[in-house]
């Protein structure tokens, strides 16, 4: 049988206040245990929540930015359920009213076209605690340094049909939400974690299957693998005429397979009731514009702009647009004097290149700017050929100052003088009487692949600083005087 | 509304309440009697209303987002039953 997937998506996506979103304890990563917890965050009795402004802010610009509805009167309500690392025995979170309602979201692909996809909603709520099972030999610790964490949890429709979209999604996403400055993104720090509701159809059918739903998948990889590893046993199940149990299921990177979660076999019914310790949040129209005058230019925006004003292909644009410091560099490489097409193939090429092998941001990048700008304007005004031009980049990625104080330190000058040049391509035919007999007797398509030869030696003698399309140019024109 | 046993049953394992087999048909009769309550009141048209979250006609005050928390981990934990590490230690949770 051959089966559809479709498949829905939450992201908890953590906000990047300073405190939390009922207390006033710091969220910073990486304290230790429980330093960072205080008698609300532990649910201590009597202890009442006041909402952080800033959360509600970051959640009002996020639905701004996907053209969602903003909810006027959003309210929070008590999901309860009982862990110990939620300490309360409820979660405070939206369910009834939440703050960010029905938007569409267009998703760029790799093909330059436009995905929309439906957010259902998009809720406030507290992070619960952390346990950790592995550091005690018969107890669980208990570190409630993130609970309270203020999180925006985004939900969508059933929109997706293959873990490329998915992930498309998530990349685009994660784009949006750096460039709004609501959240640092930081995957592997948990600052957004993903569920996958997964379920099969027959292809061409309309009814939705029964569906599982992966929890907390931390990386773009991880999402991929988990769809096709869920995919792939819910197809078996049903090939052989079984059917999926609805339950949740958790992604085992190590062995790529999906695992069922015990320990919440009992059906989830959280009950949920509005919060009696927080009123009603009120967001009126003049708040609402205040805060899209903060917005800066989306990624959408900076895509259509960078393919119009700097003649930018698709292709290009969305791989140097979703990082907000690249983009932000690629425009000041132009504005320094670089010329566009060619700044975004060093900046996409060697310069990513060399950031990803030895690890450091954009940000951190040893070559400035206007250093690969002056590179790049001198191979636009011929002085450097590319291969010179490598060797300059390897000299500013060095430290060696800039383009032209490289060119000249190294004597990377590129010989375009045609006297210099004519003294060359004569000599090495001189050199080589045996090769221009054969390449005279050998036919037009023959005499293209012999000229290689010449141009190799000529190159060598130069030290590969003649300009390669005038010895092209020169070599013909003297190697056809010979017959 | 009629309430069975078991749902009287699953609503306390959700809510960690024991109620032990004998007192179970008292219970089940107190619950479906508050149930009937809830019923009648169902028989209000409410079409119009907007549902109450809050008795208080007022809307949410806000806190400016800074850290004004201190480190009391030493304190807060005092009456911890058992901890370790800086960690709450609690029976081993098994996922």
């Amino acid at each position: 049988m051959s089966w559809e997937t479709v498949m829905g998506l939450e992201v908890h996506l953590q906000l990047a206040t300073q405190s939390k979103i009922f207390s006033g304890s710091a969220t910073a990563f990486g304290a230790a245990p429980n330093e960072q917890a205080d008698a609300v965050d532990l649910g201590m009795p009597g202890m009442l929540p006041v909402l952080n402004e800033e959360a509600v802010r970051y959640a009002v610009k996020f639905g701004l930015g996907i053209g969602a509805r903003i909810g006027e009167r959003s309210v929070f309500d008590r999901k309860n359920y009982f862990y110990p690392d939620l300490p309360k025995g409820y979660q405070v979170s939206q369910f009834f009213a939440p703050i960010v309602c029905e938007g569409v979201f267009e998703v760029p692909l790799e093909d330059g076209s436009l995905f929309p996809i439906r957010i259902t909603r998009a809720h406030l709520e507290e992070d619960a605690g952390k346990s950790v099972h592995d550091a005690f030999s018969r107890e669980t610790g208990i570190d409630l340094n993130r609970a309270g964490t203020p999180l925006l949890e985004i939900v969508t429709e059933p929109d997706f049909r293959s873990a490329e979209q998915a992930v498309a999604y998530l990349k685009a996403l994660h784009s949006l939400v750096t460039y709004l400055g609501i959240s640092d993104g930081n995957m592997a720090e948990g600052s957004m974690r993903c569920d996958i509701n997964i379920s099969l159809r027959e292809k061409g059918s309309d009814a939705l299957g029964t569906r599982t739903e992966i929890k907390n998948v931390n990386s773009f990889r991880f999402v991929e693998r988990a769809i096709h590893s869920e995919y792939e046993r819910q197809a078996d199940i049903l090939d052989s005429g079984g059917s999926i149990t609805q339950e949740t299921r958790l992604y085992d990177a190590e062995q790529n397979v999906t695992r069922s979660m015990r320990s919440k076999e009992v059906a989830n019914d959280y009950r949920y009731f509005p919060e009696p310790d927080l009123l009603p949040i009120i967001i009126d129209a003049d708040y609402i514009e205040a805060v899209r005058a903060t917005l800066p230019e989306l990624p959408g925006a900076k895509r259509a702009r960078f393919t119009a004003d700097y003649g930018l292909n698709d292709y290009d644009a969305a791989l140097l647009v979703p990082n907000h410091a690249l983009a932000d560099y690629f425009e000041a490489v132009v504005t320094a004097g670089g010329a566009a097409k060619p700044a975004a193939n060093w900046i996409l090429g060697d310069l990513t290149a060399a950031l990803n092998r030895n690890e450091i941001d954009i940000a951190a990048s040893p070559i400035s700017a206007a250093q690969l700008a002056g590179l790049i304007v001198r191979i636009e005004d011929g002085t450097l050929s590319s291969k010179l031009a490598k060797q300059v980049f390897d000299g500013l990625w060095a430290g060696e100052g800039d383009a032209d104080q490289i060119i000249e330190a190294r004597g990377l000058k590129q010989v375009s003088d045609t006297g210099a040049l004519e003294s060359m391509v004569e000599a090495v035919i001189a050199d080589n009487p045996d090769q221009v007999a054969q390449y005279l007797a050998a036919d037009e398509a023959k005499q293209k692949k012999l000229s290689g030869f010449f141009v190799g030696q000529i190159m060598k003698a130069s030290k590969g600083q003649a300009n390669p399309q005038m010895v092209n140019e020169l070599l013909l024109k003297k190697l056809n005087d010979q017959s | 509304m009629s309430v069975s046993p078991q749902d009287v049953e699953k609503v306390a394992l959700l809510a960690r309440l024991a109620i032990s087999e004998s007192d179970l048909p008292e219970v089940t009769e107190r619950f479906g009697r508050v149930l009937g309550l809830v019923d009648e009141l169902n028989t209000i048209d409410t079409e119009t209303v907007v549902p109450m979250s809050n008795p208080h006609d007022m809307h949410q005050r806000l806190r400016p987002d800074t850290v004004t928390g201190q480190n009391d981990r030493e304190n807060l934990m005092a009456s911890a039953p058992a901890q370790e590490q800086g960690y709450f230690l609690v029976p081993k949770v098994i996922d």
